[in-house]
C-alpha cells in the first residue's frame, strides 16, 4: 500500500468551516474591506504633536475623575442636573401619553389603513430625526430653554415606544381581544380589556428604559441650548475644569445606573 | 375577596380592598403633583412670549429655508466621506476593544468573577451611559478638532453598547458544545476558538452591524462640537444662518441614515 492511498483513505485534515461559505463573495469583501480600510485611514489626518501635547490633558482629566470637585460649581451643577430630571420626567411622560393612541394607529390589525399610514409616517420621520437635530430647530423656533428640551425628547419618545408598542400590539394573542369582543363592547371597552392587558407590562418595561434614554439624551441637549446639564457640562469642558466635569459624567453614570437598576426591579415585577 | 357591602346588606364584588384604593390614589396624587411640579419648572424657565410667535417665526425659517441650495452639495461630499470614516473605523475600534471585555464579563468565560468581572461591567456601564457627544466634546479637549477625535468618541461610545450585547449572547451559549471540544483535550483557547467563538459569532456580526448603523446617525451629529464631519458643516451654516444650506445638510443626512439603514437591514437580513 503505497503512502498516497494510505491518505486518501484517512482523507484530509478537518478545517474549520469558513465563516462566508462562497470564496469569491469571500475574498471580494476581504479586499474590497482593505482597499477602504487603506482609503479611509489615509483620509484622516491626525496632528499628532497636537495629540502628544492634549495627552497630558487627557492624563489630567483622567486623574480628575479619581479627584472629582463636586463642590465649587455645586450651585450650577444642582441645577443643571435638576432641569435635566424635570426635562426627563416631563418628555417621558408628555412622550408615552402621546405614543398610546400613535401606536394603536400604527399597529395594522387595530387600525385602518389610512390611520395606520399616517401614524407610521410620524414614527418614522421621529425616528430618521437625530434629537440633536430636533433639538436644533426646536431652539431655533422657541428660543433658549427647556421648554425645546422638553418637546425635542417628547417627539424621540414618541417614535421609539410607538413603534415597539405597535409591533407588540400586532403580535398579540387574537383570541383574548375576540373573547371581549364577542361580549357586545364598545371599541373603547375592546382596546381596554382585550388589548391593554395583554401588551401592558412590556409597555411599563420599556417606559422605564426609555425614561433612562431620556435622562442619557437630556444630559447632551444644554450643548444646543435646549436646558439641563449639558450646557454646564460644556462650559466646564471649555475652561479645562476637568474636576467638574468629571463630577457631572459620575453623576451621570451613577444616576444611569441607579434607573437602570430601578428599572430592572420594576421589570422583573411586572413580567 | 375584596367585597363592599350596600345599604340594603348585600354584598357587591370588588376589583380592589379598600387600602389597595387609596394606595393607588395616593401614587396617582404624587405622580401628578410631581409632574405638575415639573412642569411648573419649564413654564417659569420659558419665555412664553416667544413660544406664542413660534409659529410665524417656524413659517419665516420655513419660508427662507426652501428650497434648499443643492449647489452647496460639492461642499459636502468630503465630510460625508469624513462622516462615513468616522462611523465605520469608529465601529471596527470599538469592537476590537469589546470583545476582549465581553470575554472578561461573561459569567462563563471570566478568569474572575470576583475582581475582573466588575470592573469589565464597569467599564461597560460608564461608556455606555456618556453619550458620543460628551465623549467628542472631551476628545476634542484632548486631542484637538478634527476626524479622529470623532472617530475615538464613536469608538468609546460603541465599547459598551457592544461589549454588553456580546457578553449576553456568550452567556447564553450551549455549554455542550464547549464541553465537547473541552473533552478532546483541546487547550483554554483551542475551547474558545472553536467551542465558543462560532456559537456567538452570529450575534457578533449582528450587532457590529447594527451599532455601524447607529454610529452613521451619530456620527452626523459630532461635527456640532468641532469632531469632524457634516456636522461642522451644518454647525457653520446654522451660525451664518444660511438656511437654505441647513436644509440641504439635512436632506443628506436623512438620506445617508437611510441607506445606513437599509444596509444594515440588508445584512443582518442575510447573516441571521
Amino acid at each position: 500500500m503505497t503512502t498516497a492511498t494510505l491518505e486518501a483513505r484517512l482523507g484530509n485534515g478537518w478545517k474549520k468551516p469558513p465563516f462566508i461559505p462562497n470564496p469569491a463573495l469571500r475574498w471580494s469583501l476581504f479586499i474590497g474591506g482593505l482597499i477602504y480600510l487603506v482609503l479611509a485611514i489615509s483620509s484622516i489626518d491626525v496632528n499628532w504633536t497636537r495629540v502628544a501635547e492634549g495627552l497630558s490633558r487627557g492624563w489630567a482629566f483622567v486623574t480628575a475623575f479619581f479627584n472629582p470637585d463636586f463642590v465649587s460649581r455645586g450651585g450650577d451643577i444642582w441645577d443643571g442636573i435638576l432641569e435635566s430630571i424635570i426635562i426627563t420626567i416631563t418628555s417621558t411622560v408628555v412622550g408615552i401619553a402621546l405614543s398610546v393612541p400613535i401606536g394603536l394607529g400604527a399597529a395594522r390589525n387595530i387600525a385602518p389603513l389610512p390611520v395606520y399610514l399616517v401614524c407610521r409616517a410620524i414614527v418614522a420621520l421621529s425616528r430618521a430625526l437625530n434629537e440633536i437635530i430636533v433639538a436644533i430647530l426646536l431652539v431655533a423656533i422657541f428660543g433658549f430653554g427647556p421648554l425645546a428640551g422638553f418637546l425635542t425628547l417628547s417627539f424621540a419618545t414618541i417614535g421609539f415606544m410607538s413603534k415597539l408598542l405597535a409591533e407588540d400590539i400586532e403580535e398579540m394573542s387574537k383570541a383574548q381581544a375576540e373573547a371581549i369582543r364577542a361580549t357586545g363592547s364598545s371599541w373603547l371597552q375592546w382596546i381596554n380589556y382585550g388589548v391593554q392587558p395583554q401588551v401592558m407590562p412590556r409597555l411599563i418595561g420599556l417606559s422605564m428604559y426609555r425614561l433612562d434614554i431620556n435622562f442619557r439624551e437630556s444630559a447632551v441637549l444644554g450643548l444646543v441650548g435646549a436646558g439641563g446639564i449639558g450646557a454646564t457640562l460644556n462650559t466646564a469642558f471649555d475652561r479645562y475644569e476637568f474636576d467638574t466635569a468629571a463630577a457631572i459624567l459620575l453623576i451621570i453614570i451613577v444616576t444611569v445606573m441607579a434607573l437602570e437598576y430601578l428599572s430592572g426591579i420594576i421589570r422583573a415585577k411586572v413580567q | 375577596m375584596p367585597v363592599s357591602t350596600s345599604p340594603d346588606g348585600a354584598k357587591i364584588w370588588q376589583l380592589r380592598t379598600r387600602n389597595q384604593t387609596l394606595t393607588r390614589w395616593a401614587a396617582y396624587l404624587v405622580a401628578v403633583a410631581i409632574f405638575m411640579w415639573c412642569w411648573q419648572r419649564i413654564s417659569e424657565a420659558t419665555t412664553w412670549f416667544f413660544v406664542w410667535d413660534a409659529p410665524r417665526i417656524a413659517a419665516d425659517i420655513g419660508g427662507r429655508a426652501w428650497p434648499p441650495r443643492w449647489s452647496y452639495m460639492d461642499n459636502l461630499w468630503g465630510p460625508l466621506w469624513d462622516t462615513l470614516n468616522m462611523a465605520t473605523l469608529g465601529t471596527l475600534l470599538a469592537l476590537v476593544m469589546a470583545v476582549p471585555i465581553a470575554f472578561l464579563a461573561a459569567r462563563n468565560t471570566t478568569p474572575s468573577a470576583l475582581f475582573i468581572r466588575p470592573v469589565a461591567l464597569f467599564i461597560i456601564v460608564a461608556t455606555r451611559s456618556i453619550n458620543s457627544l460628551i465623549w467628542a466634546l472631551l476628545l476634542v479637549a484632548i486631542v484637538g478638532p478634527g476626524v479622529f477625535a470623532g472617530l475615538m468618541a464613536i469608538a468609546l461610545r460603541s465599547i459598551g453598547f457592544c461589549a454588553k450585547l456580546l457578553y449576553e449572547a456568550i452567556e447564553e451559549i450551549d455549554e455542550k458544545q464547549v464541553e465537547a471540544i473541552t473533552a478532546t483535550g483541546a487547550s483554554r483557547w483551542q475551547v474558545m476558538a472553536f467551542g465558543i467563538v462560532p456559537q456567538v459569532m452570529p450575534a457578533f456580526a449582528g450587532i457590529s452591524v447594527f451599532r455601524w448603523d447607529i454610529n452613521i446617525r451619530e456620527s452626523t451629529v459630532l461635527g456640532l462640537v468641532g469632531a469632524g464631519g457634516i456636522g461642522l458643516q451644518l454647525q457653520s451654516s446654522l451660525n451664518t444662518l444660511a438656511w437654505p444650506q441647513v436644509t440641504l445638510i439635512l436632506i443628506v443626512i436623512l438620506a445617508a441614515v437611510l441607506v445606513g439603514e437599509w444596509v444594515s437591514a440588508k445584512v443582518r437580513g442575510a447573516i441571521i
